[in-house]
């Protein structure tokens, strides 16, 4: 096996304001405030991720899990520390594909595609499965902006699981689909995990992890808290505590977000 | 690139034969040329956004700027009647044309990375591409303004000469270089401090002036010492003007040699190829400062 993604000792940091108008700027100087404010998004994180694993990736809000696949994807650069990943990366970052939203559902299909490396013969030949998997056809010719948000999610991850990559990132994408779409969704996922694909899963529901990945890692404050067997990282963040019903065992599992 | 390998009992193994990069590498303006698929889409992109939803569409790239020519051969040439310049309206229509292409550029490449965030904070994209596409999609608006200059040149007489070819050429790649280079620095800085949209809008605005365009060349001899002179030839935005003065004006007036002679400057295009030079340095100095602070640009998205 050989490694797909190695992370190490990677730091980002942020600044809390970035615009200030000059009157904001002279006000908080005159009264002596701290002009800067900055804070660890990330604090050195490492790990170690083989190819064809499946790692699911949990933590509470803010604690800095779409910045980590911001960093993986490429999107962003470490402050500190580094990133490498091995061979091609589609995915979806936090909700919203990176779609345009003046522009068209097909339009946005071959931008996203080419984004993500496909070239124009291969979009082509999976724009009709695209399409059909997102189950919009009706709405290929309307602006993405006037999209329900669960219908750009649709379309953003059909899209992402078209790109024959060898890691899939997934963020959050459950959060908005409804039952159906969520378990097509968990279908498509398995198989790209059976294909061998590394899979990088953000997701607050613990059923869909503990179904999808055999390695969780769990961030706290920007740090890693956890990192190893499944069952034990849902017990660390306590997510499994209060004994559900049978009815929350199912949203549970499909993943329904706070 | 990778294959997948079914072994016994186990869940396939992918083996994946590309080396460990650091994912948000790139080499900027050269994988911007690399990646012509993308750019494709996205300058078409652009270029439909523009005439959306309209019933002309196309057509207006061709209308716009025959009204404005219209307007500048009946205003400049028949009520101001500026007599002791031949064709004042092709004078001022052909420097236009590379006023307008740098003006579009500067301007629409200096906004162009905050308008596509929604692509760049999600997806990982070398961030030239949208100055660049920017640049290329004022070049294509330039397209049918050539059309238009050309055709009214030949009504009233004109032909085509190889220099005067030469002169069109360089004064487009010029505008297109140090445009490029200049949009590059200002879409990033735009992205810091919003007010630079602002001031480019304000710098554009300049430029109008500080070309002789809608007064003549002598004028500027006239008036000026020997050194400002200088100091306003030194203009690589001026120089385009004048270089296409030569392209398509001289040619239209009566006596082309003696034209040429009064309302040129002397070595033109050895001032011409000396700022094409350093806008070349000026573009690698732009791409240096661009992969300096790009970095940062996702997050303050
Ligand atoms: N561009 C940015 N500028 C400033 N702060 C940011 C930026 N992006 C993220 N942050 C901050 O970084 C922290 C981590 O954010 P991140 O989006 O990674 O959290 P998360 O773990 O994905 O949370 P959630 O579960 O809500 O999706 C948050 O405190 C957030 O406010
Ligand atoms: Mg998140």
């Amino acid at each position: 096996m050989s490694e797909s993604i190695v992370v190490d000792g990677v730091a980002k940091q942020f600044t809390l304001r970035y615009h200030r108008t000059l009157k904001q700027m002279a006000v908080a100087k005159m009264r002596g405030r701290d002009v800067s404010n900055r804070f660890l998004a990330l604090d050195d994180v490492s790990f170690t991720v083989q190819q064809g694993e499946s790692i699911g990736l949990m933590g509470l809000n803010g604690s800095g899990k779409s910045t980590l696949l911001r960093l993986v994807s490429g999107v962003m650069r470490p402050d500190r520390g580094s990133v490498r990943t091995r061979g091609r990366i589609a995915g979806l970052i936090a909700t919203g594909a990176g779609f345009h939203p003046q522009l068209t559902g097909r339009e946005n299909i071959y931008i996203n595609a080419a984004i993500n490396g496909m070239t124009e013969a291969e979009t082509r030949g999976k724009f009709d499965e695209i399409v059909e998997f997102s189950d919009i056809s009706q709405f290929l010719d309307t602006p993405v902006g006037h999209y329900s948000s669960g219908m750009a999610a649709r379309l953003g991850f059909s899209v992402a699981i078209h790109v024959d990559s060898d890691i899939f990132l997934a963020d959050e994408v459950l959060a908005v689909g409804d039952k159906p779409f969520k378990k097509k969704c968990m279908e498509r996922m398995q198989e790209i995990r059976e294909s061998g694909r590394t899979i990088f899963y953000v997701s607050h529901a613990p059923g869909s992890v503990r179904k999808m990945c055999d390695r969780a890692i769990v961030l706290e404050h920007g740090r890693v808290g956890f990192d190893g067997d499944v069952a034990e990282g849902i017990r660390y963040l306590k997510y499994d505590e209060p004994k559900g019903t049978p009815e929350d065992d199912i949203d549970d599992e499909l993943g329904s977000d706070v | 690139m990778s294959e997948t390998v079914a072994g016994a009992g186990e869940p396939p193994r992918r083996d994946v034969d590309a080396p460990l990069v650091d994912p948000a590498a790139n080499t900027g303006l050269l994988e911007v040329f690399q990646r012509r698929y993308l750019l494709r889409l996205l300058v078409r992109r652009e270029i439909q956004a523009r005439y959306q939803g309209s019933f002309l569409g196309m057509l207006w790239s061709y209308i716009n700027p025959a009204a404005q020519f219209v307007l500048f051969f009946v205003v400049m040439g028949i009520i101001m009647n500026l007599r002791e310049i031949e064709w004042f309206g092709i004078h001022v229509f052909a420097g236009l044309v590379v006023v307008v292409f740098f003006g579009e550029t500067l301007n629409g490449g200096t906004r162009s990375i905050v308008q596509n965030k929604a692509l760049v904070t999600k997806l990982a994209v070398p961030r030239e591409m949208f100055p660049v596409a920017s640049m290329l999609v004022s070049g294509f608006h330039a397209g049918p303004q050539l059309v238009i200059l050309t055709g009214v040149c030949v009504v009233v007489g004109w032909v085509p000469d190889l220099v005067g070819m030469a002169a069109l050429l360089l004064a487009l790649l010029l505008m297109c270089v140090l445009g490029t280079a200049l949009a590059l620095i200002f879409s990033v800085a735009n992205v810091f401090m919003r007010d630079v949209g602002s001031l480019v809008n304000v710098l554009t605005m300049f430029i109008r002036f500080g070309v002789p365009m809608i007064y003549p060349f002598t004028m500027v001899e006239d008036r000026f010492g020997a050194g400002s002179l200088e100091a306003y030839l030194a203009n690589p935005i001026a120089q385009a003007v004048l270089l296409m003065h030569r392209a398509f004006w001289v040619g239209t007036t009566k006596d082309p040699e003696a034209t040429a002679l009064e309302h040129l400057p002397d070595d033109l295009f050895m001032r011409a190829g000396v700022s094409l030079l350093v806008a070349v340095v000026l573009l690698g100095i732009a791409q240096w400062v661009f992969t300096r602070y790009e970095n940062k640009i996702p997050e303050h998205l």
